[in-house]
């Protein structure tokens, strides 16, 4: 509550001509370190990956490489959850499915790259099409071999999916608990349809076996550190981004609706309008995501739809701090780092692990570890 | 309806025709030139065979301020509910000014059109600041894309700190305003409607617990309101009627029971009986 309030503080006292990055980010501490720790990161790695000999204590391995760059990914994809919950309390259990359909229309160029390299050696036909006696590519695999239409489509999948849902379920005013349920319902009613053979996806396999990215081998060391440097940008962006959605009269209007709907519709906002427009933004957020991570881990397939992935995204949120971005981002690092370690020591204990933390958190920490950070330092201020 | 009855309807001397009408939007010119902002008539609710209206008439010129009062379940704020829109009727007929039907409009048409309404219960935006609530309730673009852009211009601060100083909150502008007192809430409610730029205010219940010096600042600011706007209150409280009324009207089971003057109505033997009893 008192966090909340010296925030709203800070940001009205925003000069209101304040333009640019300086403007955006005015009064706004926790996200200047964030991008500094981000920016540090995107020049420290590589830099270490590069410049030190394979042996020395400082050098990182293109494999930890990848494996930030994957939690970069989910980072990016905890903020675009923050941004609906945080912001607008809208509490989607089912942001797994845009960055799995942005995975897919990143995979769907990468497979299209392979060419005659597949095993049966098809130049148009991706493998499982092949295996599958299908004679000619599907309409919606059109135009996947050209970069910009599959990163427009990256946006667009998850956009036009975002949009469709948000229209339906927020024009008919479906809130909390109910709108949870339905984004869960959505997301599993995809990771059925994509495990058919028949939706032209590769069925339970998903895509993989990719060769190379816009010409580069994916296994190559600079295409590695490439995508991971892409995903600290995009990180970066999607920051400012959300940043100066949230700091706009709009994001004061979505904060409003998180608050007192009924309010805000009876001083003459269209709730469901403002609640479609955020949700559809998520949406291609958690699309961009899943188009930087299906590259870095080389694989996507349906398991990517399982509603508990889009629940784990929920605590790594509630873990960092909700409403604040940067906590959630942190969180989502945070945590996956934690269950990379956890997995190697303990492998059947992580989701116990998780369920415990989501408990801890919620009990204890209901604003996160951002939220406990800001208390202490409240507590020192007030008591010097 | 029978025919007889369709065809006295379209006779009716009083009304143009249906096909006539001009569209009930707001981009008509608010016209009062008979006198009257709101009129409404025979307007009838019901629920669950529950009659909340009964043929409701009433009238409210143009710079008025009047008070409704009347005891519970006598129909205020379902009343209320139609003038908004968020209640339809099942009869009757509710115009603002001359020229809009606000039964064919919606609760955010009618909203952003030039009708405020403050509830019961003030409901501000708690963790925004007092500055923050004005400007949110500011009469703007309020689509989408606007809003995402929208910067306050010099004109649009000036509004909101001639509002703040209306509603006394300047020295708490910055102040969240779930930190306010209840009275300052309530002050900071009517500035949010005053915001909208509403011809016609209405009011729920602004003094619901109060003290008695916040009761007479709210006094001086809504008569202070009137003139340049129409206001409605609907009150409990005898004594802040009394302090701010010209008009009362007293409703009872969802129709206008009485209507005149304070002293008037208080004299009146039909209303001593309602609110006495026996």
């Amino acid at each position: 509550m008192t966090t909340e309030t010296v925030n709203s503080v800070a940001a009205s006292e925003r000069p209101v001509m304040r333009g640019g990055l300086s403007g955006i980010l005015y009064g706004d501490t926790g996200g200047k370190i964030f991008l500094g720790v981000l920016l540090a990161v995107g020049i420290l790695v590589p830099a270490l990956n590069l410049l030190t000999e394979p042996g020395s204590a400082l050098h990182v391995p293109t494999y930890t490489v990848t494996l930030l760059g994957k939690y970069l990914c989910f980072a990016l994809l905890a903020m675009s959850v923050d941004l609906v919950w945080g912001f607008c309390g809208i509490l989607s259990l089912g942001h797994g499915a845009f960055f799995a359909l942005g995975g897919y229309a990143m995979g769907m160029y990468l497979m299209r790259q392979i060419g005659t390299r597949g095993v049966y050696g098809d130049p148009v036909l991706p493998d499982f099409m092949v295996f599958l006696n299908w004679e000619s590519l599907p309409w919606y695999w059109y135009g996947f071999d050209i970069f910009w239409f599959a990163m427009l489509m990256v946006l667009l999948a998850p956009g036009m999916l975002g949009f469709v849902f948000g229209w339906l379920a927020f024009r008919s005013r479906v809130t909390g608990v109910y709108l949870s349920i339905i984004s869960q319902a959505m997301t599993y009613a995809l990771m059925l349809a994509f495990f058919r053979n028949e939706m032209g996806f590769g069925g339970n396999n998903g895509l993989t076996d990719f060769k190379d990215i816009l010409g580069y081998d994916l296994q190559a060391d600079g295409t590695r550190l490439a995508l991971f440097m892409a995903s600290v940008i995009a990180l970066g962006v999607a920051y400012v981004l959300c940043r100066f959605i949230v700091g706009s009269k709009l994001g004061r209007v979505v904060t409003a609706v998180r608050d007192a709907e009924p309010r805000v519709r009876s001083i003459g906002y269209r709730v469901d309008r403002y609640k479609v427009w955020v949700w559809t933004v998520s949406a291609m957020l958690a699309g961009v995501a899943g188009a930087l991570y299906v590259p870095q881990v080389g694989i996507i397939n349906p398991s990517e739809f399982s509603p508990l992935n889009s629940i784990e995204v929920v605590v790594w949120v509630a873990v960092g701090g909700r409403g604040t971005l940067f906590g959630a981002a942190g969180g989502g690092v945070l945590v996956n780092y934690a269950q990379t370690v956890f997995t190697g020591v303990w492998p059947e204990g992580w989701t116990f692990a998780l369920g415990a933390l989501f408990v801890v958190v919620t009990v204890f920490l209901p604003r996160g570890i951002v939220g406990l950070i800001r208390r202490r330092k409240d507590k020192k201020e007030a008591g010097s | 309806m029978s025919m007889l009855e369709q065809t006295r309807e379209t006779m009716r001397r009083d009304r143009v025709f249906d096909w006539m009408m001009p569209s009930a939007d707001f981009s008509q010119r608010l016209d009062t030139s008979h006198g009257p902002i709101l009129y409404v008539e025979d307007v009838t609710v019901s629920f669950d065979g529950f009659r909340a209206l009964d043929e409701l008439t009433l009238y409210v010129d143009d710079g008025e301020l009047r008070c409704i009062i009347g005891p519970n379940g006598a129909g205020k704020t379902t009343m209320m509910d139609v003038i908004t829109g968020r209640t339809r009727p099942e009869q009757g007929r509710v115009w603002f000014g001359q020229r809009i039907d606000l039964l064919r409009l919606d609760e955010t048409e009618i909203a952003s059109g030039g009708i405020g309404r403050k509830f019961q219960k003030p409901t501000v935006f708690q963790n925004h600041s007092v500055l923050e609530n004005l400007e949110l309730a500011m009469a703007a673009d309020k689509r989408v894309w606007p809003t995402l852009l929208a910067r306050l211009s010099g004109e649009q601060r000036g509004r909101i700190e001639e509002a703040l100083e209306t509603i006394g909150l300047t020295a708490e502008a910055y102040q969240a305003a779930g930190q306010l007192s209840h009275g300052q809430k309530q002050w900071l409610e009517i500035g949010m409607l005053l915001m909208q730029n509403p011809r016609l205010l209405l009011v729920d219940e602004p003094v619901a617990g109060m003290t008695h010096q916040e009761m007479d600042r709210t006094a001086e600011l809504l008569t202070g309101l009137a003139g340049k706007h129409s206001v409605v209150v609907v009150e409990h409280d005898m004594e802040f009627v009394r302090s701010i009324a010209r008009q009362v009207t007293v409703l009872h089971q969802g129709s206008v029971l009485a209507e005149g003057t304070m002293d008037q109505v208080q004299n009146d033997p039909k209303v001593v009986e309602v609110y006495l009893g026996e």
